[in-house]
């Protein structure tokens, strides 16, 4: 597949004709998710249907009567959104084959379809039926936004939680510190399902995003793409920073951008700057300390938490950069 | 039921598992979704086999649990297909969440459920207490005498769910009815498949700011609908009630599709929602569900011979609860015992108990009513049992203040 270059001036006039995903959603102001959606549909070639796992978008953007989707939505609960992307696609499928509906200028069924589940619905609750669907695999790009906690009922952690991090079940105590544990590695579990495609996206990259996006949508098969998404409300960190705090994940290492093609790893944008010249590799405190659930990391009596974070990006860079073939 | 001659029909030997595989193998079905569980299993194993051999033209997803099994059946019937799972016990109860989504959004999945008693302990044998557990879950739910009912019932069951936009279970007793086998009349496939037709996909009018125009409610990008939204304390209860409304509004789709099977099977089951059995002059009523009333059928038929006025009610659909129907039948009884296969709880006799009893609560003039749990577990109800109940109503005096529950065949 020779690489896409996105032109984002078409793209944008594209949007703003057709307004598959309409504005006045009630996402927070600097959320990541919103802009993830909107890259989905950006990087379309074909009609989309999307299926959402119970979560933030979900609730934020289909408050009846209202809704945001100009394109077919779904939801049915929060553990399977992918089972529910395996019957629409086994559905589809099916009436292809029977042409019934051939000629009927009502009704399309040359679709992608899309299932959106946070970090919630994938890491934990939902991850049986992912698992089931790619085993089998079914034709559908799974996409996961991360923010790394259960946002949507008031910032608990997750499986994706990650160490150190402040949520209200995972609390600054005197004696256990925020998340005791790392995250799940997420990616490296769909890889391991031998899925044609996956990768990881930070939306501050837009190009890398959006070529993503496309090829995750164009796999011959299931894919898998792991969305970094800010939540300023889960984070404590300003609205207007969430283009940089993306930045900075990748530029930290501590969400490095890879994609997975038929097993083989590849770096990809800053993170292959970054392999290829390691100066340029920032410390993780750059990133950390523009959000209040670290805070409790940089005092002093604590600083050994900082150590083990950087610890951990550096031992998970290092086996990236070995997969990678570095 | 009357049984007319309409058309050739094959007379095969299926159980009752074989023989929903049967009718869903004939019913234009186009996904089928499916996990495997016990006395349900023999149902995935035929439409596998069918599939595989090109018999039935499906997709057949293999999901990993139950719970996907319904959720990926949702899925494919909002894309536009006809949509078949099945399951039991405990897989229904994975399912419970979804049960009530899949009705709430008005998606016409069809099930079959083979009644098993739910764990703990485990047990593989029959009672009610897994469909019972989903009765307020917005599911028409129709019970099935012997294999040919779950044949006839499986067949009708795709076309009230289309009808009504509620999604239907058929049940079947476990082994009792899932593995014996019986005579089952066949119909041909071209009968069949022009009586269920292909999925129907209704068409929803559009508020007049977008032109009035009349759209497919379907997964289908060129009219967009957004499925399952956030539905909060504005709007949430009305739609409770409308849904609860829409349901009683099945009634007659029920009985008209009951009377158009019966016009190309010559297997009418009149009266649909409950079968008499010697009912006229009877004083005494046994009323409960599936296999079982087959026995108490004969047993009515031996007290007939020794003059005792007794008969027998089969209840055949539970959900959406005939309560008219039965208020018009029983209130002309000295008295009536209601069998119930399923335990409640800490509560004050069985479901079918307390819903027959609540419809006739409110008649000046109501018999005496029984509770009898009976069969857990799979626990034999013998006929010698069903000949003391019967007694025991006969000689029932006026309604005690406290209502009658009682376990048969229970060990002390």
């Amino acid at each position: 597949m020779s690489t896409w270059r996105p032109d984002i001036k078409e793209l944008a006039k594209r949007e703003m004709q057709t307004r598959p995903f309409e504005s006045g959603h009630r996402l927070c102001a600097g959320c990541g998710a919103g802009i993830i959606v909107r890259q989905i549909m950006m990087a379309a070639r074909k009609s989309l249907v999307f299926v959402n796992a119970t979560g933030c978008v979900e609730v934020a953007t289909t408050i009846f009567p209202y809704t945001s989707w100009n394109v077919p939505w779904a939801h049915n609960a929060f553990e399977n959104a992918a089972a529910v992307g395996s019957g629409i696609e086994a559905g589809r499928k099916k009436l292809l084959r029977s042409k019934r509906f051939d000629g009927d200028p009502d009704i399309e069924l040359d679709y992608d379809v899309v299932v959106l589940g946070g970090d919630g619905g994938t890491y934990d609750i939902g991850l049986q039926a992912i698992s089931g669907a790619f085993e089998r695999g079914d034709k559908i790009l799974y996409v996961l936004y991360d923010n790394e906690a259960y946002m949507n009922t008031g910032i608990q952690r997750s499986g994706g939680t990650p160490f150190g991090a402040r949520t209200t079940t995972t609390p600054v105590g005197s004696v256990i510190k925020g998340k005791v544990q790392f995250k799940k590695p997420i990616v490296d579990i769909m890889v391991a399902h031998r899925i044609p495609y996956a990768a990881t996206v930070s939306s501050a990259y837009w190009n890398d995003a959006l070529v993503k996006f496309r090829k995750g949508l164009e796999a011959e098969g299931p894919a898998f793409i792991h969305a970094f998404s800010t939540c300023p409300l889960g984070w404590g960190c300003e609205t207007a920073e969430t283009v940089k705090i993306m930045k900075l994940a990748v530029e930290t290492c501590v969400f490095p951008l890879y994609e997975v093609e038929n097993g083989r790893y590849k770096l990809t944008g800053p993170s292959l700057a970054i392999a290829k010249n390691p100066d340029r590799k920032k410390p993780v405190e750059e990133y950390l300390k523009l959000q209040a659930r670290f805070r409790h990391m940089f005092r002093p009596e604590n600083k050994w938490m900082l150590e083990k974070f950087q610890e951990w990006v550096d031992k998970e860079w290092e086996l990236l950069l070995k997969k990678s073939g570095f | 039921m009357a049984v007319l001659k309409k058309v050739e029909q094959v007379m095969m030997a299926l159980n009752g598992d074989e023989a929903v595989a049967w009718a869903v193998k004939q019913s234009n079905v186009d996904v089928v979704s499916a996990y495997p569980i016990t006395p349900q299993t023999i149902i995935v194993e035929r439409i596998s086999e069918f599939v595989n051999n090109g018999e039935m033209d499906a997709e057949f997803i293999h999901v990993e649990s139950e719970h996907s099994a319904l959720t990926a059946a949702w899925g494919a019937a909002l894309a536009g297909a006809r949509a078949f799972t099945a399951t039991a016990a405990n897989g229904l109860a994975l399912m419970w969440e979804i049960l009530y989504i899949t009705a709430s959004t008005r998606v016409p999945v069809v099930m079959a459920v083979v009644n098993r008693a739910l764990s703990a302990p485990i047990n593989i044998h029959n009672d009610h207490s897994d469909t019972m557990g989903a009765r307020d879950s917005g599911w028409i739910q129709i019970y099935s005498e012997d294999a040919q009912e779950a044949y006839d019932n499986t067949i009708m069951a795709f076309k009230i769910a289309e009808e009504s936009l509620f999604p239907v279970m058929v049940t079947l007793d476990g082994f009792t009815i899932s593995h014996t086998l019986q005579n089952v009349s066949v119909l041909p496939d071209d009968v069949v498949s022009d009586f269920v037709g292909v999925r129907r996909i209704p068409r929803i009018k559009l508020p007049r700011i977008h032109g009035d125009k009349e759209i497919p409610l379907m997964f289908n990008p060129k009219y967009p609908i957004t499925f399952g939204p956030l539905d909060l304390y504005d709007y949430y209860f009305e739609h409770k009630v409308q849904q609860n409304e829409a349901m009683k509004e099945t009634f007659p789709i029920i009985e008209r599709v009951h009377k158009e099977y019966g016009e190309i099977s010559g297997r009418s089951y009149e009266p649909v929602f409950m079968v008499p059995y010697r009912t006229e002059d009877a004083d005494a009523i046994i009323l409960g569900l599936s296999s079982t009333m087959s026995v108490v059928k004969k047993v009515v038929d031996d007290l007939r011979e020794r003059g005792k006025k007794v008969g027998a009610i089969r209840l055949r659909v539970f959900r959406p609860f005939p309560a008219d129907f039965l208020r018009r039948e029983l209130s002309k009884f000295h008295a009536v015992g209601v069998l119930d296969r399923c335990i409640s709880f800490g509560g004050e006799g069985g479901p079918l108990f307390n819903e027959v009893r609540s419809a006739l609560y409110g008649l000046p003039s109501r018999p005496i009513v029984h509770n009898y749990i009976y069969g857990l577990g799979g626990r034999d109800l013998p006929r010698s049992l069903i000949v003391k109940i019967y007694e025991e109503l006969l000689s029932a005096r006026a309604e005690p203040e406290v209502p009658v529950v009682k376990y048969v065949g229970v060990r002390e």
